[in-house]
């Protein structure tokens, strides 16, 4: 038999009143990170905290509560860090804010290199300049002489 | 003359971008090596105990959260089944002979194991919360054995431990931290 590791790691199966419930079984259960072991979401985690939460998870979801309910009624115990989608806040701004800081800093690079290249392929002659550039570092200080 | 040496200064100076990056880089790595990425901020500082109303281990008898105020305390979550708790037990015990309450949450244990080894080791706790289904730590956002929370005389929450307590980090940190409830409070 050729199950995949995910599959095998977690023992128990919970039988749903209702087809879509699983459904959001699954999706909460990937979203939700074990306290535990920090790097694996509760679905593919076997640390008995992970079995816990799942079957919290399980009551939860067939007592009708609703996902942001759930995600909260977890996050109030075990903090933003259960989340792999943390709410937006003041301590979790630099986490959401630092990948569009880098994709405007990296716009702004290439926007830079890119000028810098069109400048400098409007000069015929290209190749003087690039080693009169490069003079300084390798001419010896004349002034002495 | 002059001239010469102004212009030569500036892609010298962006000569050493590599090196001031690569040292911004290196500080900041470094300093996450001294980083402890399992200590998770409690969730629960700065709020009331749970409500809960569970059996006591000594005679079964049901407590509930205001049984547990009017003084600070603290709280320990315990099992037979968790190694770090034997080691960290008879420090539990010296702490207890100094005069500070520890209340023990015997958390998704048997209660006959959880009887024989407090007969066995020694019992430091005033009291005994059974929370066999582990209700309570969930409620407390428990995530392991042994954790130790500083509950202030009204019930708040002030500190949580995670790991064993011993010597060391009671005299360096801890102790502080248990004062302060008292003082907190007045």
């Amino acid at each position: 038999m050729m199950l995949p590791i995910s599959t095998l790691a977690v023992m128990e199966t919970y039988q749903f009143s209702d087809p879509a419930l699983e459904l959001r079984y699954r999706k909460l259960s990937a979203e939700l990170r074990c306290p535990k072991c920090q790097n694996q979401n509760i679905a593919e985690s076997n640390a008995p905290i992970s079995k816990d939460l799942r079957r919290i998870l399980y009551e939860q979801l067939e007592a009708g509560s609703s996902d942001p309910e759930i995600l909260d009624y977890m996050s109030l115990r075990y903090g933003e860090f259960v989340r792999y989608r943390p709410v937006f806040s003041r301590e979790t701004a630099l986490l959401w804010m630092a990948p569009i800081a880098f994709l405007f800093f990296g716009l702004g690079f290439l926007w830079f290199v890119v000028r810098r290249g069109v400048r400098n392929a409007g000069d015929e002659t290209d190749l003087p300049a690039v080693s009169e550039n490069l003079e300084p570092f390798f001419a010896k200080d004349d002034s002495k002489s | 003359m002059n001239q010469m040496k102004i212009e030569s200064l500036q892609p010298r100076l962006r000569l050493f971008i590599p090196l001031v990056l690569f040292t911004l880089i290196a500080v900041f790595l470094f300093r996450a090596l001294s980083l402890n990425p399992a200590s998770i901020p409690s969730a629960m500082i700065g709020r009331s105990l749970p409500e809960f109303e569970l059996p006591v281990l000594e005679n079964e008898r049901l407590t509930n959260n205001a049984d547990l105020f009017g003084r600070s305390i603290l709280i320990n979550v315990w099992a037979t089944w968790c190694a770090a708790c034997v080691i960290e037990h008879p420090f539990l015990m010296r702490l207890a002979d100094s005069g500070i309450p520890i209340y023990g949450v015997n958390y998704k244990d048997q209660v006959v194991g959880a009887r024989k080894w407090l007969s066995d080791y020694g019992d430091p706790y005033v009291s005994n919360i059974i929370d066999q289904h582990g209700k309570l730590g969930f409620d407390l956002g428990v995530y392991g054995a042994p954790e130790t929370f500083f509950v202030d005389a009204n019930g708040i929450i002030q500190y949580r431990h995670v790991g064993i307590i011993n010597e060391d980090i009671w005299t360096s940190k801890l102790a502080n931290l248990f004062n302060g409830l008292e003082e907190g409070v007045k």
